[in-house]
């Protein structure tokens, strides 16, 4: 039976190649590339032409949905934002250019200027404080635990729970995190305050949410360091068990504590993720849109972007996109100078 | 021939000596890390037990006193949160839109990343950068012009407006991320395909989609958790009638009202009954989940 058709039997590499120049007539080559592959007959197949054809064919097919929805719901309303930052644009039919107008008139709003000052402490505290605890609670779990006989540096028993219970925050929206802290943050049915009364620091209880500038700013502040922290435990343990364990060893021998271990070697092997991670946090901290607009009340305190999202509700589409613009901006300045900051030579190992 | 067995109990002694320090060292900064660590699960883990043990409490009770125990169970507050609250609403909501955008964004992310891996092309490291470096672009900027496209294309305040958007915002991630996935896939199975006659798209579908489950499975979860998780993206683009918002859309407004009306317990069970599913997802996947999410941040 096999030996009846040999033409179908799988071709090997030589028979392929042959098979290569055989050709098939144009109008039939057409037809084929139009219709679906399994009414393409046998000696069409073998057409070097058509298995070009036929790719370019696949490939344009699988791009076509996915380029389509990225550029017309990603790429272009960024490029647009630009556009319109230069306009007076109020959502209507017309939109007309104004050059700088915005810019100049965002350089004189009192409230802009609020709300960037807010932004820049988040931006500075933020990852300062949730990369500091992350880091000290990462080395506690990969360095802190027992010696057991050999080795110079061993984790904590439990390391693996740790992480799961400290990375819960992370999973949760950041919307759903806000409200539990609203709750917690209740000047008079809240957890912190309870918790303060209860162990007899009635003093330090706070309007916490009550319209201060400042505990609402410690609050926000609160919120996304614990969000972040245990993000910041996995991702930092991770980089801190791919430190292979002979260098700790190295270390002790010479004599060195644990500090200095941990100055000296685990600090500048992790320094890539550190880096990496600052920016990110600083970026998050940057946005934190979800956390002030949901928990802190609106005369307390604003963060830019929530400036920006009320000037949009208002319609001022034009002056939002350039306050995104001007945002966009910090983030990059910030980015840049955290990679200038933190350059050192890369440490192989 | 005295001095050699001297040296060598002296050289013992001080080993000796030197590993019971270590060891004492090692058992008081034991005893310090796990101290340390335990703090912060308290904190971590904390407000959210709170709100769980508090969802079984009466509204009065919870005013009079955040701290205290339940003293009955009040489940009333969970079918209140369900149907009167509208957080059974929010959840199908959520789970109707999650279905659609979950499946298109694993379905073209997965699509465009084995054609970027997999094929030379004119163009292809050009488009690879495109999808790559819209991971870099934050949403706010594009919040304006994304509002009026939507609402040109009659897209505003539809369900699959919003699955569009999820997918569209998640396709760069997804993207960069199975790129590199196929590109460790072996060359030779596909090609194997082709010989044996069946098609491109048959070869994706039977033999590359099925040995790239271990990179979908972990981008899969992370846009689940992103899109479940999803707060400015329904906010902006569905936010007319409060009969479609998701969950955390939901919840926050929850948040007001029920100040107003001063059902506290039913706020709690909300919140509870939002965050069980998430974390019990977690619970089940959290290796895929923590390796997902902080691969997330190395972009």
């Amino acid at each position: 039976m096999k030996t009846a058709k040999p033409a179908e039997s799988p071709p090997s590499t030589t028979a392929r190649a042959a098979a290569g120049g055989t050709r098939a007539p144009s109008g039939l080559l057409l037809l084929s590339v139009l219709l679906p592959p399994r009414f393409t007959p046998e000696r069409v197949k073998r057409d070097r032409r058509y298995r070009t054809l036929d790719k370019y064919r696949f490939i344009a097919g699988f791009l076509a949905l996915p380029l389509a929805f990225y550029a017309v719901f990603v790429i272009s309303p960024f490029l647009q934002a630009i556009y319109y930052s230069f306009t007076d644009w109020d959502g209507g039919a017309t939109a007309d250019f104004v050059g700088l107008d915005n810019y100049r008139k965002l350089w004189n709003d009192d409230r802009f200027w609020d709300s960037a000052k807010t932004s820049v402490s988040l931006l500075v505290a933020a990852p300062v404080i949730t990369l500091s605890l992350g880091i000290f609670f990462a080395y506690m779990i990969t360095a802190g635990g027992r010696h057991r006989r050999g080795q110079a540096v061993a984790g904590v028993v439990g390391s693996s729970f740790y992480k799961v219970v400290y990375f819960f925050p992370q999973v949760l929206s950041i919307a759903i995190v806000a409200v539990v802290w609203m709750r917690v943050f209740s000047t008079r049915s809240g957890l912190l305050n309870g918790s303060l009364g209860a162990v007899g620091l009635d003093g330090l209880e706070k309007p916490w949410l009550g319209g201060d500038y400042n505990l609402a700013l410690f609050a926000t502040l609160t919120v996304l360091c614990w969000s972040f922290v245990g993000f910041y435990v996995v991702l930092f343990s991770a980089a801190m068990g791919a430190i292979p364990r002979d260098l700790y060893e190295a270390a002790l021998l010479d004599g060195a504590g644990r500090a200095t271990t941990f100055f000296k070697v685990t600090l500048p092997l992790i320094w890539d993720t550190v880096r990496t991670g600052w920016i990110y946090m600083g970026i998050q901290a940057l946005d934190a849109f979800a956390i002030v607009l949901v928990m802190v009340p609106d005369h307390a305190l604003k963060v830019t972007p929530v400036f920006l999202y009320q000037r949009f509700r208002e319609g001022q589409f034009g002056y939002a996109t350039a306050i995104g613009v001007v945002l966009l901006v910090f983030s990059v300045v910030f980015s840049l100078i955290i990679m200038r900051v933190g350059n050192r030579d890369r440490i192989e190992y | 021939m005295t001095t050699a067995p001297t040296e060598r109990t002296e050289r013992s002694e001080r080993t000796g000596r030197g590993r019971r320090a270590r060891e004492t060292e090692g058992a008081a900064l034991n005893v310090f890390s796990h101290a340390f660590l335990v703090v912060w699960v308290v904190l971590a883990a904390g407000p959210l037990v709170w709100v769980a043990v508090t969802a079984f409490r009466s509204s009065g009770d919870i005013l009079s006193d955040p701290l205290g125990l339940p003293s009955t169970l009040h489940w009333e507050n969970f079918s209140n949160a369900w149907t009167e609250a509208k957080i059974g609403r929010y959840a199908l909501n959520s789970l109707v839109i999650l279905a659609g955008s979950l499946t298109g964004t694993m379905l073209l992310g997965s699509m465009a990343a084995y054609v970027i891996a997999r094929f030379t092309f004119p163009g292809n490291r050009f488009i690879f950068l495109l999808f790559a470096g819209g991971m870099m672009f934050p949403v706010i900027l594009a919040l304006v012009p994304l509002f009026t496209i939507m609402d040109n294309l009659s897209l505003l305040d539809t369900r699959h407006g919003l699955m569009i958007a999820y997918i569209a915002y998640s396709l760069p991630f997804t993207t960069f991320f199975l790129t590199s996935f196929f590109r460790t896939l072996p060359t030779g199975v596909q090609e194997a395909a082709m010989v044996d006659g069946a098609s491109h798209t048959r070869t994706f579908f039977q033999i590359m989609l099925p040995m790239a489950k271990p990179g979908l499975v972990s981008i899969g979860i992370f846009n689940f958790l992103g899109q479940w998780n999803q707060y400015l993206l329904p906010l902006l683009l569905n936010n007319e009638s409060e009969d479609n918002y998701v969950l955390p859309q939901g919840l926050a407004s929850l948040a007001v009202s029920q100040g107003y009306r001063g059902d506290w317990g039913a706020l709690f069970a909300g919140l509870t009954i939002a965050m069980l599913p998430v974390l019990v997802v977690y619970a089940v996947f959290q290796r895929q989940v923590q390796a997902g999410l902080t691969a997330g941040a190395l972009k």
